[in-house]
């Protein structure tokens, strides 16, 4: 059989994966869905999640198309399409395939043409990402416990644990954006995005108090996020003309 | 009480089939691919890829499940796990919309939310990948134009800048210490941008480190 990366047979193997993913995400959002309605929860609030939730993931769903269009010169459309809908992050699955590329003395400059070299990238992004879907299903149980344990114990700690938590990854992602300041000029550019972005979601806050908005409120995060990725465009052409 | 274990064990249930049929699944793929195109591959070719990506990927596999399955939540993790992207999407969209919803993590009304926050942010991302992926030729040359990359290469300082102005202000007390470490430690070894998966436990242990001594001391 002739290999082809963009054969019918390969964009059929990986819409059934697909499928199956996006099945198993309704059957989650209709337990869950349901769940809230039995515990009588206000239902109108939950549609809210559902919008700002969806409006969220427009600008990072974009985001991860470019990925596949990064990856499909050397891999074709259907694995890079896979493995960024199903798991991966681009961060990932780049670093995974050049690794794989790397280590049968090829690169992804050029599309894969060996089925024999195709298959070695495509065992190895798999095989990278085993971990979290073994261990969710195994030690899941035991770290809910283990933080139902610290609640019931004491249950303000057990709050503040979980906050700490969330801040240390915000923190750690906060830091990152600084990650690039010692190039000068031009590294403070992710630095400002964050100001322009966090002061947007500062405005939210004010608009939805002084107006009265309510929406704005449950809508501020894709907003922000939004108006500081659009900002970051005239941000990083007055920088650029700065720096000359 | 007894309902809520009940429902959560249920979750459980489910989640440990669709997960490890998802894990099995994924696996069928390059298996799928070395059949039909009767191409097998050099196993130490295979080895050889797996030992420059799995020391550093399957430890931050690892931190990431014990720090991000308290965030998700039961059904949140089951999925988040499966359809990935969770720093840059999942966890954020979920804790927003907890906050949002005004309901706690960790409690059965957080649950719901968090897993509809990743079910409805899974299912959109599908979506528009698909959709992407069929009408390539128009979106590649908007999706891949100089004038929008700025945008796209500042995603995450777009995103973390308004989460962290949420979540900082409310607990400035312990978001303090981890932020100036996290900020510091990037300024002055900005190669560790490859790890930040491994920094977030760093990070949490700080925090949570920082919110014990002041908790003891009744400041918070």
């Amino acid at each position: 059989m002739e290999f082809n990366s963009n054969s019918a047979f390969m964009y059929v193997v990986v819409g059934v994966v697909i499928a199956f993913v996006l099945l198993q995400s309704v059957v989650f959002f209709i337990k869950a869905w349901r769940r809230g309605k039995e515990l009588g929860m206000d239902m109108q609030a939950l549609k809210k999640t559902v919008g700002s939730s969806a409006l969220f993931t427009v600008a990072p769903a974009f985001a991860i198309l470019l990925g596949v269009i990064a990856l499909s010169n050397a891999l074709g459309f259907p694995l890079p399409w896979l493995r960024l809908s199903v798991i991966g992050s681009l961060t990932y699955e780049a670093t995974a395939a050049a690794a794989a590329a790397n280590a049968v003395g090829t690169s992804l400059a050029e599309r894969i043409t060996d089925p024999k070299i195709f298959a070695v990238i495509a065992w190895v992004m798999a095989l990278g990402i085993v971990p979290g879907l073994v261990l969710v299903p195994v030690f899941g149980k035991k770290i809910e416990k283990g933080i139902s344990n610290i609640k019931s114990k004491d249950s303000k700690w057990g709050k503040i644990f979980l906050s700490g938590l969330f801040l240390g990854m915000i923190s750690a992602f906060l830091g990152l954006v600084f990650a690039n300041v010692h190039k000068g000029l031009t590294g403070w550019i992710p630095v400002f995005v964050m100001f322009a972005s966090a002061v947007l979601m500062l405005l939210c806050g004010f608009v939805q108090k002084i107006f009265k908005v309510k929406w704005i409120e449950d809508y501020a995060l894709p907003i922000s996020l939004l108006g500081g990725m659009a900002l970051s465009i005239p941000i990083t052409n007055l920088v650029m003309s700065l720096v000359g | 009480m007894k309902q809520e274990l009940s429902y959560r064990d249920s979750v459980h249930k489910m989640g440990r089939v669709w997960i490890l049929s998802a894990l099995a699944m994924l696996l069928a793929v390059p298996a799928a691919i070395c059949i039909y195109y009767n191409a097998w591959p050099p196993v130490a070719g295979i080895l050889k890829g797996l030992l420059s990506i799995v020391p550093i990927f399957w430890t931050v596999g690892v931190i990431e499940v014990f720090t991000y399955v308290p965030m998700l939540g039961t059904g949140g993790s089951y999925l988040g796990f499966v359809t990935g992207n969770l720093a840059n999407l999942k966890v954020p969209c979920a804790l927003n919309s907890m906050d949002r919803a005004g309901v706690q993590p960790g409690t059965e009304e957080g649950e719901v939310v968090s897993t509809i926050a990743i079910a409805t942010s899974s299912i959109v991302t599908t979506l528009i990948i698909a959709l992407g992926v069929l009408l390539l030729s128009q979106i590649a040359p908007v999706l891949e134009s100089p004038a929008l990359q700025p945008a796209f290469e500042n995603i995450l300082p777009a995103l973390f800048g308004a989460l962290g102005v949420v979540f900082v202000s409310k607990d400035w007390k312990i978001a303090i210490a981890p932020l100036v470490v996290m900020i510091t430690l990037f300024l002055l070894v900005p190669s560790l941008a490859g790890a930040v998966g491994i920094l977030v436990p760093v990070g949490a242990l700080i925090a949570i480190g920082v919110a014990r001594i002041l908790y003891k001391k009744n400041l918070l």
